[in-house]
């Protein structure tokens, strides 16, 4: 199983000089690497499982996206339109996204507890609430853990998470954190600034001074610093690097995704699944809207979000990865149905939605339904675990896995959470 | 020939056979191990003379494993010597021999203030021969001449324990945290008073203008009392008194004996504590204010002012602040006051329990056993903060002996840090043996400290060495210092709660952290070759190329290098065809980047 694009020049990948050589390889044009790219991806799709986290920060209003009241005085002034799923119709302002419904569904009864930035975050990440004396993995981290046998040849980091930081690998440890690179794909600090050969003189040099401490046998953490440096040259020189070149893709496809940092991600993220990528997270902030909202939601936020979501999905069903890849689109709370003084929403847990799609899951489906007015969720309730769990199993995952936290307490996966029953037949 | 003979002897004497065991390792090396054929014969006697001359001198600048008898006339240190040495015995285990004299140095250092000794430091060390130089530079570390540092080191240390690392939390000012730690560690204040700050802080949290009443201690508990702060309740008992409560938030616990009443009945004591959100202008939040209300009770009456807790099967149960050991106090929720009539009512209940914890035997088993594992690397349980029946101490004369000495002794941190660095545990080279190569906590094991445990720097420690070694310490202090520091920090330190006191005995870098040190700009301003840097006055010295390399090992490593580092540094010169400060550029990124650099050993 290999997700290693052929090499265009045929070097043996082992000898230690021909990863610096990899370093003019890199100049290679972005046609033949995407061309080999689609040869692969029949040959991906069998075999790699991929997930990737919509994550909105600020906490979005989900009653003007995914579940309106039109007419209710919470409506507010966004009419809803049909999409390509039966029965289906969601805010106006997404009309690409209409397109592509018969691909996702909606769970419209989420119903959590949490509505303070910090901790919904945490407890949408985890499935846990936050609490001092554990740090629980998120999404990433769990993921890209449990897919590790497929990751076994991936020389770039498995879990990625695009603009800001998610949240990080707790007691799963450091080898899951997430890998954090701008949505142009710039890595920092990847560059030495210095010609190949003398960075090999370096690595020998330093290779000489670790072995020295490690064969004086001191303890386990020399060789495990090792381990880490190994890895980071490997990353350094891979050519699996050309997959966070998201700049390289043809004029068409960055139009299609839009301008934004958020298309952009959207498209790079696109990219690392096809580089067999386990778990990638890409950023939308801006969500916090106390004030006017609906002008900002229309003009700003929802067109931005349409385009390069409609584009992502669509682009991966085209490619026919979409079957092998779970999509999550959520924030850590959404906002009070009541419009408040000031044109806006403030949080609100109680009742909201979260969009699936991807994978496993049955597509074109609601799951629950809310009152008239949307304050309340009148059918079964589900929360931030239950959504993992979904996650889970539409990626074929077990729920019966158990980890072990620092102070030797017994995690079960997704926080025991229940499966969403209506999202797989 | 030349390659088997050892170095000169004087330069062996004065570099090596200080310096390093492991210089006089090579020298036996060359005798024992069979020398080519024909080699002895044909090596004169005068060789073979200065070979054992050197092997003397070798023999005797290595310090021996340091004698149990060596307590330096400090009774604790006397004690400790003994308790772990016993331990020895009974397991059938001996000691490693001593650490090098540089390996000491710059384990103290790093212990005490956070950072590897300079270039100066580790020479006037290792050449300072009085026999009390041990306590001597103790006694430095821990007095006016260092007091910046110090103090530095142990605001890092506790801030991360008292307030974790997360940048994100607005009712926590860092600034005024570390402000109240940097005063508090600079006048070496007794550990109960530090203790009792934090636990009945009141006061604004940021030091402005434009607010009155800064205690910067209050951001401890202004962070942790959402949820009638729970948070609180856990993270006083673990840091102060060893217990992990947290899981007894909701039942009992599963393996040790904790009750859920004894949570609740401990939350108690914070019930009366709000942390306000005060703004000025703007609806950002610009500072919190810890207070102490009333509180009225949840059933409405504050002379018996009550709260209750949920047990899981639903039912409602109450609770009062009754303290861990069981001793109530006054149920009253009311904060103290005189009435008209000239009665005094009321009880400040946090104040309470800093007295109660003040004289709980757990308080000083809790921070012995806390400074303990940070110099020796494990505590004598594991966490450090789990104390009780359930995780028996692996020392239990040794952590209650030194426990009631610390009390003793009105719970002088510097005092029990003397005792500590100057025992012979902490002496130990961290080369395992055959003999005692199965004493590994890493694996499951607990320890017994035969030899010294490997440990990763923390950040901090790796931030304020790499100043070191590379001389830019002249530009530590000040804002724009500080500001830095902090951008690397974060760059650095991912904010994922992997070191909130945990066990810093595994390596636990990520790759960015990795790429941060091979291509990052601090490495890439240490190993700047322009003008006037450390590495332009290296290789514009007077030393020949082994001095240079010898002076960059000692600057990183405190060491010398070995004989196949100084051949694989002279090839790197060969390849840089003679561009010396470009290879030493290399050697030197080499040096900072390696696993012996950011472990302390």
């Amino acid at each position: 199983m290999s997700s290693r694009v052929d090499l265009p020049i045929g070097m043996n990948r082992r000898h230690f000089i021909s990863h610096l050589a990899g370093a003019a390889a890199m100049a290679a044009p972005a046609t033949a690497f995407t061309n080999s790219l689609r040869a692969n991806a029949t040959d991906l799709k069998k075999r790699h499982k991929s997930a990737i986290l919509l994550w909105m920060g600020g906490g979005p209003s989900t009653m003007d996206l995914w579940d309106l009241k039109p007419g209710a005085p919470t409506g507010g002034p966004f009419k809803q339109i049909a999409t390509s799923a039966d029965g289906i119709a969601i805010c106006e302002h997404l009309p690409l996204m209409s397109k592509q419904m018969h691909h996702m569904s909606i769970v419209r009864s989420m119903s959590t507890r949490e509505a303070d930035h910090m901790r919904g975050r945490y407890s949408m990440h985890t499935g846990y609430v936050p609490n001092p004396n554990v740090e629980h993995p998120g999404y990433g981290s769990i993921i890209a853990h449990e897919l590790a046998e497929q990751v076994a040849d991936l020389e770039i980091p498995p879990f990625v998470s695009i603009g800001s930081g998610s949240v990080g690998p707790g007691f799963l440890g450091m080898t899951w954190a997430p890998f954090q690179v701008d949505s142009n794909g710039n890595v920092r600090n990847l560059d030495m600034g210095i010609d190949p050969g003398r960075l090999e003189q370096r690595l020998k040099m330093l290779a000489t001074i670790e072995n020295k401490f490690i064969a004086e046998k001191r303890g386990g953490s020399a060789e495990d610093h090792r381990k880490v440096l190994d890895k980071t040259v490997k990353l350094m020189t891979s050519k699996q690097m050309e997959a966070f070149k998201v700049m390289q893709e043809p004029k068409e496809a960055q139009e299609k995704y839009g301008s934004s940092g958020f298309g952009r991600g959207c498209l790079l993220a696109r990219r690392l699944v096809e580089a067999g990528v386990p778990f990638i997270e890409v950023d939308l902030g801006g969500w916090d809207m106390h004030a006017d909202i609906f002008p900002a939601l229309a003009d700003r936020k929802l067109p931005e979000l349409d385009k390069a979501m409609s584009a992502l999905v669509s682009d991966l069903a085209d490619r026919g990865l979409l079957d092998d890849t779970a999509i999550v689109w959520m924030g850590e709370f959404s906002r009070t149905p009541t419009v408040n003084g000031g044109g806006g929403r403030d949080h609100w847990a109680r009742s909201w939605s979260v969009v699936v799609g991807g994978a496993d899951f049955n597509r074109g489906v609601v799951v629950g339904e809310t009152s008239s007015d949307g304050k309340e969720v009148v059918t079964e309730p589900y929360a931030s675990q239950d959504v993992m769990a979904s996650v889970l199993k539409s990626l074929g995952l077990s729920l019966e896995t158990t980890f072990t936290a620092k102070n030797g307490r017994p995690m079960k996966i997704a926080n025991s959470g229940k499966v969403i029953k209506e999202l797989f037949t | 020939m030349d390659s088997v003979l050892p170095p000169r002897v004087e330069d062996m004497a004065m570099e090596c056979g200080q310096f390093s065991a492991e210089g006089s390792v090579m020298v036996w090396a060359t005798v024992i191990l069979p020398l080519p054929p024909g080699l002895l014969g044909r090596s004169c006697w005068l060789v073979r003379i200065a070979i054992l001359a050197g092997l003397f001198l070798a023999s005797v600048a290595r310090p021996a494993s340091p004698a149990e008898s060596e307590h330096f006339g400090i009774p604790q240190v006397k004690f400790i010597n003994e308790q772990i040495s016993s331990h020895w015995t009974d397991a059938g285990l001996k000691p490693s021999e001593a650490a090098a004299d540089g390996e000491w140095c710059r384990r103290v250092y790093l212990d005490i203030i956070g950072r590897i000794p300079s270039l100066d430091e580790v020479r006037a060390y290792v050449a300072d021969s009085s026999p009390t130089k041990r306590p001597d530079l103790v006694d430095r570390l821990l007095g006016d001449e260092f007091i910046d540092d110090y103090a530095r080191n142990w605001t890092d240390v506790w801030s991360t324990v008292l307030i974790g690392r997360d940048v994100g939390n607005e009712m926590v000012s860092r600034p005024g945290m570390r402000q109240y730690l940097r005063r508090s560690f600079s006048k070496n204040i007794p550990y109960d008073r530090l203790m009792e700050e934090l636990v009945t802080a009141t006061g604004v949290n940021t030091n402005r203008k434009e607010a009155d009443g800064f205690h910067g201690a209050a951001n401890f508990l202004s962070g942790k009392l959402d949820e009638n702060g729970v948070q609180a309740t856990a993270k006083t008992a673990q840091i102060f008194l060893g217990l992990q409560v947290q899981c007894t938030q909701c039942h009992n616990h599963p393996f040790n004996k904790g009750k859920q009443n004894q949570f609740w009945e401990l939350n108690a004591f914070f019930r009366q504590t709000r942390a306000l959100r005060r703004f000025s202008g703007t609806r950002d939040i610009q500072w919190i204010e810890l207070v102490d209300e009333d509180f009225p009770g949840e059933g409405g009456n504050a002379e018996e002012a009550e709260l209750y807790y949920e047990l899981r099967n639903g039912l409602m149960k109450v609770a009062y602040p009754v303290f861990v050991d069981g001793t109530e106090i006054s149920r009253s929720g009311y904060v103290p006051r005189t009435l008209e009539g000239g009665e005094g009512i009321g009880v400040n209940r946090r104040r309470e329990l800093a007295s109660l914890i003040k004289t709980s035997p757990l308080m000083p088993k809790a921070i012995v056993n806390r400074m303990w594992g940070h110099f020796l690397g494990y505590g004598f349980t594991r966490p450090v903060d789990d104390l009780g029946e359930h995780n028996p101490p692996s020392h239990p004369e040794l952590l209650d002996g030194l426990a009631e000495q610390f009390r003793q002794q009105s719970f002088d941190l510097k005092e029990l840090i003397r005792w500590i660095v100057l025992s012979r545990p902490y002496a130990l080279s961290s080369k395992a043996t055959k003999g005692n190569h199965r004493d590994d906590p890493a694996l499951g094991e607990k320890p017994k400290f035969t030899h010294f445990y490997l440990r990763q720097m923390r950040a901090e420690e790796l931030y304020e060495s790499l100043l070191t070694a590379t001389e830019a310490d002249q530009s530590r202090g000040g804002e724009e210092a500080a500001k830095k520091k902090d951008e690397w920090l974060s760059q650095f330190i991912t904010t994922f709660g992997t070191d909130e006191g945990d066990d810093a005995t595994a390596f636990n870098g990520s790759i960015p952290q990795v790429l941060m040190m091979f291509n990052g700009d601090l490495i890439k301003q240490a190993t700047n070759a322009g003008k006037g840097g450390f590495l332009d006055r290296v290789a514009n010295g007077s030393m020949k190329n082994a001095g240079k390399i010898t002076t960059l090992y000692q600057s990183a490593l405190a060491r010398n290098p070995s004989a196949k580092e100084v051949a694989a540094a002279n090839e790197m010169l060969v390849a840089r065809k003679g561009d010396a400060i470009g290879a030493l550029a290399d050697i030197w990124w080499a040096v900072l980047n390696s696993n012996e650099f950011i472990i302390n050993h």
